[in-house]
């Protein structure tokens, strides 16, 4: 059986109807996917007893009806990752902190803020960092258009229909 | 061994000179039949004014403007070479070279440069930072220049190339070298400007620190010298070493070949180069004191630096390496005139800029010594060497070895 | 005495890029930090949902424009997992050969500027210099110095000429010569040691809890690179080892940097030695579905790409991980109780490359 196979057996035997969706991404990488509000328990179970030490990396996706925020996790020790994603609804996007369990989240937690706005609840420190303190929008959000959308179309790519 | 290339001295030569223009304009007065007016130009109180006048420019024209760019050019052609790079090329090309084309500025050997650096410098906007101290801005650059330029009153470039005699020349070049650090810490602190501020305590904090070593240096060699006047020292040095034909300098004795190094040491702190040049430490601070300081005040600051070398290196020589001794080979008379082949101006200038030389080399070479260990190193192993020295020193003249 | 802020930056002239350092200053010692960017933002992830796969490679070239390969590599690897397709032999080994000789010249680059920060001016155009001849290498692989284009999804653009091993091992000869030069103008500087050592000190619990990677996790003791650990191209089929130090200072890190540039020479001359002829690129299709991440081993550090697609022939979301962003976060605790001449020594000894940090 695979690193990642017995991670997930793991998970599967500790919280059983937590997991929506569990796999193995490729050999060495295991995936599951959660509701936010598990989100807490999972990752301390990962870190103390299956030891991913390190969190490489939180992402935001806006899905149009949902948002995820998709965690990545390794463990040096045999270079097996694992990928956490948690379903956010997409009218209340507020989601818990990981900072005290890693003080690797702080700063990709205040980029999701910052570009997507999920808001990670106790966050010692959530401010904008990318863009100007002061600015009024979230631009990864789908709902934010495109440079394309708002230049200014020729008469030539209207026709034809081209981007 | 009279080798000097100018007979009487400096202030003689420019005497005649004095005497032949204002014989000119007596004359030119007689023919225009007013002769009071034009014995009133020979009489001795004008006479006097006028060379002390041409003396003055003739030094300062010497010192500031032949000996400052010639450091300039040295220094940026040395660390440009130790770099792999060809360094300051804007002169004036040899018309017959081949590869020569109108308006080419990349051939010749760069003594145009630091004239161009200048003239750019004089045309750019002087900035006053509205919220400055304007006398003291306006003041600091004014009291580094004069006070590099004061040191050249009494510097002497061989037996008679120099503007006054004074007994106590060698604390007169130390007292106006100590005024630098003076005008730094107004400087930064007038500009108004967090940075400078940093910069020019710095700066007082590190001044302070290694004139100690330096002045207690100077007290070794005083020790053994028994003079404070150029001079004499020089004269001092002149006799052969315990028989040998090579002459007695004062680095040649154990008490002061350590006091040579910790003289030079102190010599790069005072000067502000790397590896302490902690007040203007461009990584850091921009250009640390300086930051403020915009068109030619700034011109005067940089370059200075530079003079500031010279004449430091200038009293190493004098007080180490035997000033302008050196071998006269031959000498030949031109009207009455005695002309020495390699004058002892030649001497003391190879030793000034080989010394300089040895400066830009370990500048461009070692990285930036931290503030507090820059003060470290200047308590704590400076100053008891510098003790050590005068103990020795101390130790050798009653025993009457040196 | 008065505690105040200053600020470094965003004008400055040595501070890598452009980012705002504010340092609470008491004296001549530091009490707080806090790092401002943002200055460089370009929306790379944004931009990137509106074009193809293939033409997302322009984008991430120029994240970090030091180390550019890489960075592409790194979403050509996600891309490829994505779409489930596997490269022919002869690609893996040049993109390797690449990667390394790009690594070199982002170490130079890093030493040149870290040089200059300490004072030692004449490193940096001894190591600008070097850097030259492995641009001219890259030069000949891509057609590009910077920002080079060279690979592709699916492969690499183009094939090296017949000639290029031997004018490898002509520049990797001479290289090694000098850098034997370089070691030893910093080991054995007093000056240098002064600087670097025992200052900005990170321990291994600390760094990799702060999700620090790379050359700064390898200073401090922790056997960690992800080409060994999580090996990806053609990397466990290559002899080479991991550079790693115990002291968790600056110093540490400098030599840790140093020891990895002897490292990829020899890892571009067993891969010249290794490579197989044959096809080097092949045509991915057009469109994908699904989520994929991969992981490299960037020259800074851990570089993560995680792409999402739906079926389009665009990505729908491109996430960049960037190493020098989560190093950042540690900085202020790598810098309480120095001074203020550590904090170049510090920010030079962690190589940062504002770039990636802005995306």
């Amino acid at each position: 059986m695979g690193v990642e196979e017995q991670a997930l057996a793991k998970l599967r035997e500790r919280f059983p109807k937590l997991l929506l969706e569990s796999g193995s991404v490729r050999p060495g990488v295991g995936r599951v996917k959660i509701d936010r509000k598990d989100l807490v328990e999972i990752c301390f179970y990962l870190k103390e007893e299956l030891g991913y030490e390190h969190l490489s990396c939180i992402s935001a996706v806006d899905w149009r009806d949902r948002y995820e925020c998709v965690y990545h996790f390794t463990r040096y020790s045999d270079g097996s990752m694992f990928q956490v994603n948690a379903i956010i609804p997409h009218d209340d996007p507020h989601i818990e902190s990981l900072c005290k369990f890693w003080r690797s989240a702080t700063y990709p937690e205040r980029e999701s803020y910052d570009l997507m706005g999920i808001v990670f609840d106790h966050q010692p420190d959530l401010r904008r960092i990318l863009l100007p303190p002061d600015y009024r929008f979230f631009p990864l959000r789908k709902d934010f258009p495109q440079e394309v959308d708002r230049q200014y179309i020729s008469r030539r790519k209207l026709k034809t229909g081209g981007v | 061994m009279s080798g000097s290339l100018l007979t009487p001295n400096l202030v003689g030569l420019c005497r005649s000179l004095t005497e032949i223009l204002l014989g000119i304009v007596k004359a030119i007065f007689d023919a225009l039949s007013l002769p009071g007016l034009g014995s009133w130009f020979m009489s001795p109180g004008v006479v006097v004014f006028f060379t002390y006048l041409i003396a003055t420019l003739v030094m300062v024209m010497w010192a500031a403007l032949v000996n400052l760019l010639s450091v300039m050019w040295v220094e940026r052609k040395l660390y440009s070479r130790i770099q792999d790079r060809r360094g300051i090329m804007l002169g004036v090309p040899w018309p017959w070279s081949k590869k020569y084309k109108r308006g080419m500025t990349n051939l010749g050997w760069g003594f145009l440069q630091n004239i161009a650096d200048g003239v750019k410098l004089l045309q750019k906007e002087n900035i006053t930072p509205a919220s400055a101290d304007k006398l003291l801005f306006h003041a600091a650059p004014a009291i580094i220049v004069s006070s590099t330029i004061m040191v050249f009153a009494v510097f002497p470039f061989s037996e008679n190339f120099y503007y006054t005699k004074v007994a106590l020349g060698v604390l007169f070049v130390l007292a106006a070298l100590s005024l630098g650090p003076f005008a730094i810490i107004l400087a930064g602190y007038s500009s108004n400007n967090k940075y400078t501020l940093i910069g020019g305590l710095r700066a007082a904090a590190m001044m302070l620190s290694y004139e100690i070593p330096l002045i207690l240096c100077v007290v070794a060699v005083v020790l053994l010298s028994g003079t404070l006047d150029p001079f004499q020292m020089v004269a001092v040095q002149e006799r052969p070493l315990l028989g040998t034909i090579v002459p007695s300098w004062n680095v040649f004795s154990p008490p002061q070949m350590l006091g040579f190094v910790i003289f030079f040491i102190a010599l790069v702190a005072e000067l502000e180069r790397i590896p302490f040049d902690i007040p203007e430490a461009d990584a850091e601070l921009v250009e640390g004191w300086t930051t403020e300081y915009g068109g030619m005040r700034f011109g005067f600051l940089f370059g200075f630096k530079w003079l500031r070398a010279f004449a430091g290196a200038g009293l190493l020589v004098i007080l180490y390496l035997g000033g302008w001794n050196g071998p006269v080979f031959a000498t030949f008379s031109v009207l009455g005139y005695p002309i020495p082949i390699l004058p002892q101006e030649f001497w003391f200038l190879l030793k000034t800029y080989l010394v300089v030389m040895v400066i830009i080399w370990i500048s461009w070479s070692i990285p930036r010594v931290r503030a507090d260990q820059v003060l470290k190193i200047g308590w704590n192993r400076l100053i008891p060497l510098a003790l050590l020295t005068i103990l020795g020193a101390a130790v050798f003249k009653t025993m009457g070895w040196f | 005495m008065a505690e105040f802020w200053v600020n470094m930056g965003p004008q400055h002239p040595m501070t890598h890029g452009l980012w705002n350092l504010r340092i609470k200053v008491d004296g001549e010692t530091i009490v707080d930090a806090e790092p401002i960017i943002g200055y460089l933002h370009r929306g790379v992830e944004k931009i990137s949902e509106v074009r193809e796969f293939q033409k997302v490679i322009v984008l991430t070239d120029r994240l970090c424009y030091v180390s550019s390969i890489t960075w592409s590599h790194a979403y050509c690897l996600a891309v490829e997992e994505l779409m489930g397709i596997e490269i022919p032999e002869r690609g893996k080994y040049l993109r390797v050969i690449s990667l390394e000789i790009q690594r070199i010249a982002s170490h130079l680059m890093w030493l040149a500027a870290f040089g200059a920060d300490i004072g030692l001016l004449t490193m940096l155009l001894y190591a600008l210099r070097e850097r030259e001849l492995f641009l001219d290498l890259i030069e000949i692989m891509a057609g590009l110095r910077l920002n080079s284009n060279y690979t592709r999804v699916g492969g690499v653009r183009n094939d090296v000429p017949a000639d290029f091993e031997k004018s490898c091992q002509r520049v990797i000869a001479h290289f090694l010569k000098k850098l034997d030069e370089y070691e030893d103008m910093m080991e054995n500087s007093k000056t240098f040691l002064m600087r670097t050592q025992g200052i900005g000190k990170l321990s291994k619990e600390d760094a990799i809890n702060w999700g620090v990677t790379g050359p700064n996790l390898r200073g401090s003791g922790a056997d960690v690179d992800l080409r060994r650990t999580i090996p990806y191209e053609v990397y466990d089929q290559i002899d080479w080892e991991p550079a790693i130090e115990k002291d968790c200072d600056c110093y540490a890190r400098s030599i840790v940097r140093m020891r990895e540039m002897r490292e990829s020479c020899k890892i571009v001359l067993d891969a010249l030695k290794k490579m197989p002829p044959g096809p080097y690129r092949m045509k991915p299709p057009r469109r994908a579905e699904g989520e994929a991440f991969r992981a490299t081993e960037d020259s800074r550090g851990e570089a993560l790409f995680y792409v999402a697609a739906d079926g389009d022939d665009r990505p729908y979301r491109v996430k960049i991980r960037s190493p020098i962003f989560c190093t950042l976060a540690a900085v202020p605790q790598m810098m309480r109780g120095h001074k203020v001449a550590d904090v170049v020594s510090i920010m030079g000894s962690i190589d940062i490359c504002v770039g990636e940090i802005d995306k």
